[in-house]
């Protein structure tokens, strides 16, 4: 009795493929695993790894092609009507009514789950007060912010105490306070009601917070086990660089991944993080010399070290090309490349428009607003971004980014305010501005029926670029992003890390001197995320300036200003380690972005 | 220790929890909610039927009246000046005079008239023959509906006008044998009466089958469907849930459109009102039965308009016998009109506001809407499994 008590969740050899047309993708390979009773255990793995799968093959609403998958001592797939009564199950976008109030939405859930209309009121009072949605129980809950939308989605899971609960990707794109609310919530509910939690999430510091973490890629397993066991792997292999000379972090950062025994180089507050091969100690010292003023101290290993050289190793095994651009040679090839006549106009464009323009800045706001209605997605800001420079927006879904974004890329009117792009009205010509801009959105808009080549002949006769022009630019593209190999192929059909280089391609096909991502490394497993930094980091070698909006705290530290945005507001400008150096404290001398970002929600929210 | 915690907590937990009735109560209490806060809803279930209502009863109308015709009057005479008075008299016909026939070719042409009565220079005198006088008569055919019904008026005219002056000159011109038609059910021939009962059936496939397809449509692609799967909640107790609530709005749409029909439109009921709501239900549950299985098919809001205005609107539209009568189409399509649903409740419709009670043809219609209703219900019943694959 003792073995199906202590696991509340076992899966045996468990399958499962999906078909599409004539293409079949399988989400989950012969997968063994088992839950922990009352514990946090985290489903770790890159898009398309099988997490959301996993789950909804444990919450019953799949049937596995071979093998089992028991849940609460039930057969998932036959009983799922008695495994759903017992489960609490949060899908990725859990299904709120968006024109029905908080009340409304809680009180639905409450009758479906059966929940016993005396014992309501209390269950009310106690979920509305941990999530801190007790002022806000008769607003509609399509007008809550992304973070109080996906409190009050728990707290509709949450509404019959559940034996264990699902989450699939609960905090993704919510702000940080609200993210720290949201693990309060869940650790609660183990601690008191010895809950058990399964969830997935695609940031890595919330993998550390886990009791235990299964890390899958591709439907596969590759490991499981308390996540300090894997750090563990790295001890001894992990270093801060610091430079000593003027050199920016974000150039450090370069040289280093170019070195062969760096597994990985990832900026991390004001240092360089390296992961380094196994045997690379006997080595240092000469790396240090090609590194020149470079400076090394040992760190104690993090999960995501761990789980990034993981996936490197996987992906060098499979021999998988497309990412090994983010290792050494090219780097070189396309920053200095005589052929890469982008680089050179880019320099000469900078060169053109700092003649004429006003020297320095690029991008002036001033009180810019938008509404939507009675809504007030921005509520007058203003900023101004330096040629050449990488400005990043922060926030959390619904901050007002995006539609700060499309207003200065002329897609959205303004509401009031100015604002001035390259030294061009937006507000009157639009027109002219985006012909100086390139964008690329975070769905990246392309033709997913249409092969690479297509795409790219599309994009670049949208821009206006004539044949020779266009022929020069499609085969920059093509080498420059390494999209030989896949020219012909479906865009739809491509792995992420291609679509977002293809996107990327297209929103340069015209040598803009400035470029707006809109949340370019949203949903993308860790190592497209540092091949896509890498990308940009080149971008702004060239003198092509750069605004970016992430949820990713972490990456505010590539940029070289910031503003962290908050409900239409800008409640921070600064460089990272400026606006860091505000939240400095006796007991928290070193600052992560995350803390900075809640000490200033907290101020605000004190203010007001 | 665990042991105890699994066996004294479950099933204490499930004995307090509520059954199907609390879960039923809440998913209608949802989707009513729903309907009164999303606009758009409202208008596919009340303002839709008073536009389609207003427009088939006022705007849409199949009988010719007061058709423009250009008068040719090559030379004047007292037969002409009184044949010329026949037409200005009609109700159907608004004439105007026109000097030579090549101007009034040009009115038809501009749109301007719909029809030539040309009257030639001899007219007077070979009226006065055996054998008998002509006019001519062109007709703009680009709408031939129209064109026959003009043709058909003018003979008429013609004709009474020929009998009247016969008459007059104390000789008959017709033969013994005069056909006096007494038309039943619709005595004044308006083609309002037989319209605005059809919209009826119209209005019910609008709420049954098009709202619940995209509302159910909307709730997977919202993700909200998912959420509500991993509840205890049955595929049996959602169904019903979504078909009671619309139930409900379509009956409320019937009741609309009948008291417009009737107070309105003057539309006769001549049938009693159980009888049409029995018909309704029927045809009703048929159209929610289709709209569900469109949208437990479809899955997205687009397509699964898109297919129900195609399977379900527009047949009711066009193969209902609601516009066209079926008795005159093509032996294949009036076989197909008997898969239409819609084709059955007009009939009942018809039927009851203009005829009565007439059982003889209200049940194989009902039959058959029962048929179909339990089909599409049971169809979508077997489909909708608590599963996503």
């Amino acid at each position: 009795m003792g073995a199906p008590d202590q696991y509340v969740l076992t899966c045996r050899g468990l399958s499962k493929t999906f078909r599409v047309g004539r293409r079949s993708t399988e989400a989950l390979r012969d997968l063994t695993i088992q839950v922990a009773r009352g514990k946090v255990t985290g489903l770790i793995g890159p898009d398309g790894a099988g997490k959301t799968t996993l789950m909804r093959l444990a919450a019953g609403l799949l049937r596995p092609d071979t093998g089992s998958i028991v849940v609460l001592g039930l057969d998932a797939s036959r009983q799922s009507l008695r495994v759903q009564a017992s489960v609490g199950y949060m899908p990725q976008r859990f299904g709120l009514y968006e024109d029905l109030t908080v009340q409304e939405n809680l009180e639905l859930y409450a009758d479906l789950q059966g929940v016993s209309v005396a014992s309501r009121s209390v269950r009310y009072q106690e979920l509305m007060q941990m999530t801190g949605l007790a002022p806000f129980m008769r607003r509609l809950a399509g007008r809550l912010s992304g973070g109080m939308k996906q409190k009050l989605g728990l707290a509709c899971t949450l509404i019959h105490p559940p034996r264990l609960l699902l989450l699939d990707e609960p905090t993704v794109g919510v702000d940080p306070v609200s993210r720290r609310e949201l693990w309060q919530i869940v650790a609660r509910f183990v601690r008191e009601e010895g809950t058990t939690v399964l969830l997935s999430t695609a940031y890595l510091d919330e993998a550390e917070a886990c009791d235990e973490v299964i890390i899958l890629d591709e439907g596969s397993f590759l490991g499981q086990g308390r996540p300090s066991e894997f750090s563990q792997t790295l001890t001894g292999r992990t270093f801060k660089a610091r430079s000593a000379g003027t050199r920016k972090n974000r150039d450090l950062q370069e040289a280093c991944s170019s070195q062969a025994d760096v597994i990985d180089a990832v900026i991390q507050g004001d240092a360089v993080r390296l992961v380094l091969q196994p045997d690379a100690d006997s080595r240092r010292d000469s790396m240090l010399a090609d590194l020149k003023d470079v400076s090394m101290v040992p760190v104690p290993p993090r999960f995501e070290d761990s789980f990034v050289a993981m996936l490197r190793a996987r992906r060098i095994a499979d021999g998988a090309a497309f990412d090994s651009s983010a290792s050494g040679d090219e780097d070189d090839l396309t920053v200095d490349a005589p052929d890469g006549n982008g680089g050179e106009r880019g320099r000469e464009l900078v060169r053109q428009a700092g003649a004429v323009g006003k020297p320095g800045r690029l991008v002036e706001v001033h009180d810019l607003q938008r509404r939507f209605g009675d809504f007030h997605a921005v509520k007058g800001i203003s900023f101004d971004i330096t040629r050449g420079e990488v400005f990043g927006l922060l926030g959390a879904n619904g901050a007002g980014k995006t539609t700060t974004f499309r207003m200065l890329c002329g897609l959205l009117p303004a509401s009031g305010g100015t604002l001035r792009v390259a030294g061009v009205d937006v507000r009157r010509a639009a027109a002219t501005a985006r012909a100086r801009i390139g964008y690329m959105s975070h769905k990246f808009s392309l033709y997913g029926t249409l092969s690479v080549g297509d795409n790219l002949r599309f994009f670049s006769s949208a821009y206006g670029l004539a044949r020779r022009r266009r022929r020069e630019r499609i085969a920059w593209a093509v080498a420059e992003f390494q999209l030989g190999s896949v020219v012909n192929s479906n865009s739809g059909e491509l792995p992420l890390g291609y679509k977002q280089r293809l996107a990327l391609a297209c929103a340069l096909m015209h040598e803009p001197e400035m470029i707006f991502l809109d949340e370019p490394t949203s949903g993308v497993d860790p190592l497209a995320r540092r091949e896509f930094w890498h990308r940009i980091n080149v971008l702004a070698a060239r003198g092509v300036t750069v605004m970016v909006t992430t949820h990713f705290m972490e990456e505010a530290e590539y940029c070289d200003r910031m503003a962290i945005m908050m409900d239409g507001r800008i409640l921070a400008l600064g460089t990272p380690e400026g606006i860091k150096q505000q939240s400095r404290s006796p007991d928290n001398p070193e600052p992560t972005m995350e803390d900075a970002f809640i000490k200033l929600i907290e101020t605000e929210s004190v203010q007001t | 220790m665990t042991k105890t915690i699994s066996e004294t907590d479950h099933p204490a937990t499930t004995a307090r929890r509520g059954g199907s009735l609390m879960r039923l109560r809440g998913l209608v209490r949802k989707e009513f909610l729903q309907v009164v806060r999303d606009p758009s809803a409202l208008a596919i279930a009340f303002v839709l039927p008073v536009i389609l209502l207003l427009l088939f009863g006022y705007g849409v109308s199949l009988d010719a009246e007061h058709v423009p015709i250009a008068l040719v009057v090559e030379k004047p005479t007292a037969d002409t000046a009184s044949l010329c008075g026949e037409f200005e008299q009609s109700r159907y016909f608004s004439p105007i005079y026109v000097h030579g026939l090549p101007a009034a070719k040009q009115a038809v042409t501009n749109g301007r008239v719909d029809a030539i009565l040309h009257f030639r220079h001899d007219f007077s005198e070979r009226i006065r023959r055996p054998g008998g006088g002509a006019v001519q008569l062109l007709v703009n055919g680009v709408d031939a509906n129209t064109a026959r019904i003009v043709t058909g008026y003018v003979e008429g005219v013609y004709g009474r006008w020929l009998e009247h002056r016969a008459r007059q000159m104390g000789r008959r011109t017709s033969g013994p044998i005069g056909i006096k038609p007494r038309i039943w059910f619709n005595a004044n021939v308006r083609s309002r009466n037989f319209l605005v009962p059809g919209v009826v059936a119209v209005v019910m496939t609008l709420i049954g089958a098009l709202l619940t397809a995209l509302l159910m449509a909307r709730e997977w692609e919202r993700g909200t469907m998912e959420a509500l799967m991993v509840t205890p909640v049955s595929m049996f107790e959602v169904l019903v849930g979504k078909i009671f609530p619309y139930f409900v709005l379509g009956m409320g749409g019937l009741a609309l459109s009948v008291t417009m029909s009737v107070w309105l439109f003057h539309v006769p009921l001549r049938g009693s009102v159980w009888v049409l709501v029995l018909g309704s239900s029927m045809f009703l549950l048929t159209a929610l039965g289709m709209g569900l299985f469109i949208s437990t098919v479809t899955r997205v809001q687009f397509v699964a308009a898109q297919v129900a205005i195609i399977t379900t609107f527009l047949p009711a539209f066009i193969l209902s016998g609601f516009i066209f009568d079926i008795g005159s189409m093509p032996w294949p399509i009036q076989w197909l009109t008997r898969l239409i649903p819609a084709r059955y409740y007009v009939s009942i419709l018809k039927t009851t506001f203009l005829a009565g009670d007439v059982w003889v043809v209200i049940w194989p219609n009902l039959f058959a809407l029962a048929a179909m209703a339990t089909f599409f219900l049971g169809l979508t019943r077997v489909l909708s499994t608590k599963r996503l694959d």
